[in-house]
């Protein structure tokens, strides 16, 4: 197990580093750079004549004009270093300021999001493999397709709505009025658990609609087997039968694709947040990027993906204790 | 005397195919969707950005064969007067059921040219009094006809799926084909690559490139490098799927063959062994599409896509953003059926197609 965790460990390690080249990458994409941005916001309405020499000032000033390869090993090193992300361009501040306590509002809602989606897909996969051809299968493989078939940012926009209609109340955000800038407390916390559910219900639609499905095919293969067979034989009672044997093993594919519904809900995140005006990474990000403020986007989009990557290896690990067969490359 | 028939591989899965009663259904909608599309000129009553000052924010406007006076074979709709609204005082339009303007096919509408370049004045559907505007699915803040607006954005919307998928099949044809072909250290480096840009989340990545797009650039521009963004990152998945699929054929005898006698490997890889699992491709290619079109639709929904005048179904669905949008303008919501009914085709399309290249589907 532990050379098992040290290779999952360094392959985790490399994915990063080039994950981290890409985003700089990403980064340095639009036309002009912070030194033009800069003494744009600044000089901009001033009546100021800026020239190029003064751009060119400032560039050298904030080392702008240093290579590109250069520029890549002080930023990523102030990251791991010193957990310094840069200067974020439209609030004049650090980028860790601007992002703040964001991170954990989305840990919130990613946790959220996934307990949700185990809690409903997990169950129901496997009572329509049992059930295999009957109304409730059919009704759910029908679901399944709108999973996919409808957005999330218009199920949010659908589900607001209504909730609007229903409940009349103002359902959107994270926070009430009076928590939303309040200082953390257990009330503001309490506050948001009772926003978090729509969310999570949204962000979560696609990935229950994938992993019932997923649940669903192992458990009716792992069904066949027989093992089943033999331990019905034995006279063991069905539902004890059930979740020893078959359903153990129809939860391996959804651990071993966590990663993969960590990624899904960061990828839809930006716009849901922004449908339901949740305050958190994902509008941020998206605000980043209107305003061509790299530093934020790729300091977001470098976190959600680093979390990703070790959402990876948490489940690699998770799966290896699960099924032993995989640390042994058998399967 | 003896007939023997024979049915290639193709005819079989298209007999397969033709039992799949949903996946012919999604076919057909999706062959109207397309259809209305291409010949977008012709189907649309007006222009995308043609204005209706008189019937600004209207709500639609349903074909009707009875009104209060009366019955008519031929489908109508009621005039409208321009009222003060008691309460606000605002000008709304209220129906006159006194007037009616009847509806035909084949009407006089502007002069168009169909795909740019078949000129004609004809429109399938429309009000024959030319003086008078129809819109089936009302109209947005500035009077543009929603329906109009609908069918130029189906066109445009569909279009940037099929370039997408083009670009990224040409990628995952050439970087799956190289890795699965060649192994070895090309192999793992292309692997790590793919695994990179898997895992960074791709809606995110995409509005990271988009948003680099300059300001300046005109809608056609906008246009093709949003096709280009989608195309460059979406081959991974279909790279994969060739480079496995190469791996667990490259020491099959006939392409141990063909390697001794000489042939080159784009030759072996194009000539013999693609041709071993193209329906697995196009199956494949199919599923891709919704992500392409839904990627467009959520790039364009918050500003970051094309932009207007361009007409997307994630720009129409831009003017639907907030609640109070879907409350005083539900219609404005009705591109939003359009991308659903989309996707849920091409996904069960590519459903279909799986069960129908399956040669071993029958035995179940």
């Amino acid at each position: 197990m532990l050379r098992f965790t040290a290779e999952r460990l360094i392959g985790m390690m490399i994915t990063m580093l080039l994950v981290s080249i890409m985003v700089f990458a990403i980064m340095e994409i639009p036309p002009g750079d912070y030194a033009d941005r800069y003494a744009f916001r600044k000089y901009s309405g001033t009546g100021v004549n800026v020239t190029a020499a003064d751009v060119e000032a400032i560039r050298v000033e904030l080392g702008l004009d240093r290579p590109m390869l250069v520029r890549y090993f002080d930023w990523i090193s102030g990251i791991v270093l010193r957990g310094d992300f840069g200067q974020a361009f439209a609030f004049e501040t650090s980028v860790t300021k601007v992002i703040g306590d964001k991170v954990w509002l989305t840990t919130g809602i990613l946790f959220a999001t996934l307990i949700l989606t185990y809690l409903i897909s997990i169950p129901i996969g496997i009572y329509a493999a049992v059930r295999r051809g009957s109304a409730v299968d059919y009704g759910l493989t029908a679901f399944s397709y709108m999973g996919l078939a409808l957005p999330n940012f218009l199920l949010a926009l659908v589900m607001m709505y209504f909730a609007n209609l229903w409940f009349g109340a103002d359902i959107g955000g994270l926070f009430s009025k009076e928590y939303q800038n309040a200082p953390w407390s257990l009330a503001r916390v309490w506050d948001m658990l009772k926003h978090l559910w729509l969310p999570a219900v949204v962000l979560a639609w696609s990935a229950v609609a994938y992993q019932i499905q997923t649940v669903r095919a192992t458990m009716s293969d792992e069904l066949n087997k027989l093992s089943v067979t033999a331990a019905r034989a034995r006279g063991v009672p069905e539902k004890k039968l059930l979740l020893k044997y078959p359903a153990r093993l129809a939860i391996n594919p959804v651990v071993s694709t966590i990663g993969f519904d960590v990624n899904r809900i960061f990828s839809e995140l930006p716009i849901v947040a922004v449908v339901l005006g949740l305050t958190e990474l994902g509008e941020l990000l998206l605000k980043a990027y209107l305003d061509l403020d790299m530093n934020v986007a790729g300091a977001i989009l470098l976190m959600l993906t680093f979390a990703i990557v070790f959402m990876n290896f948490l489940s690699d690990l998770l799966l290896a204790w699960l099924d032993p067969r995989i640390k042994l490359g058998t399967t | 005397m003896l007939k023997y028939y024979s049915a290639s591989q193709w005819t079989l899965i298209w007999w397969r195919f033709k039992r799949h009663r949903a996946a012919m259904l999604a076919s057909l909608v999706l062959g109207l969707m397309a259809l209305a599309g291409v010949f977008a000129e012709f189907v649309a009553p007006y222009g995308p950005v043609a204005r209706d000052t008189s019937y600004i924010e209207g709500p639609p406007q349903l074909p009707r064969f009875c009104d209060q006076n009366g019955c008519s074979l031929r489908p109508f709709i009621n005039g409208s007067k321009t009222e003060r609204d008691p309460v606000t005082l605002r000008a709304i339009s209220v129906p006159d059921p006194e007037v009616r303007h009847y509806i035909g096919f084949f009407v006089k509408g502007d002069a168009v040219k169909v795909l740019g370049f078949i000129p004609t004045e004809r429109h399938l559907i429309g009000l024959q009094d030319t003086e008078q505007k129809i819109h089936f699915w009302g109209t947005d803040d500035l009077g543009r006809d929603v329906f109009s607006r609908t069918v130029y954005a189906t066109r445009t919307s569909l279009s940037i799926g099929v370039i997408g998928v083009l670009i990224s099949f040409v990628l995952a044809l050439i970087i799956g084909g190289v890795a699965g072909y060649f192994s070895g250290l090309v192999d793992s480096v292309v692997q790590r690559v793919t695994e990179v840009i898997r895992v960074v989340p791709i809606i995110p990545l995409y509005m990271g490139l988009a948003a680099a797009m300059p300001k300046e650039w005109s809608t056609t521009q906008v246009y093709f490098a949003m096709t280009l963004i989608l195309g460059l990152f979406g081959w991974p998945t279909l790279a994969r799927r060739i480079r496995s699929q190469l791996l667990s054929i490259r020491y099959e005898d006939y392409v141990v063959a063909a390697r001794l006698s000489g042939a080159k490997a784009g030759r072996i890889i194009s000539q013999h062994m693609l041709p071993s699992f193209t329906s697995f491709i196009i199956v494949d290619l199919v599923i891709s599409f919704p992500y392409m079109i839904l990627s467009e639709t959520a790039l364009s929904f918050v500003g970051l896509g094309l932009r207007p005048p361009s007409v997307s179904w994630g720009v129409l669905l831009q003017q639907a953003q907030s609640v109070r949008a879907i409350e005083q303008t539900p219609w404005l919501f009705i591109p939003a059926i359009f991308v659903v009914t989309a996707v849920l085709a091409f996904t069960v399309i590519g459903d279909g197609l799986r069960d129908a290249a399956d040669p071993y589907a029958e035995a179940k």
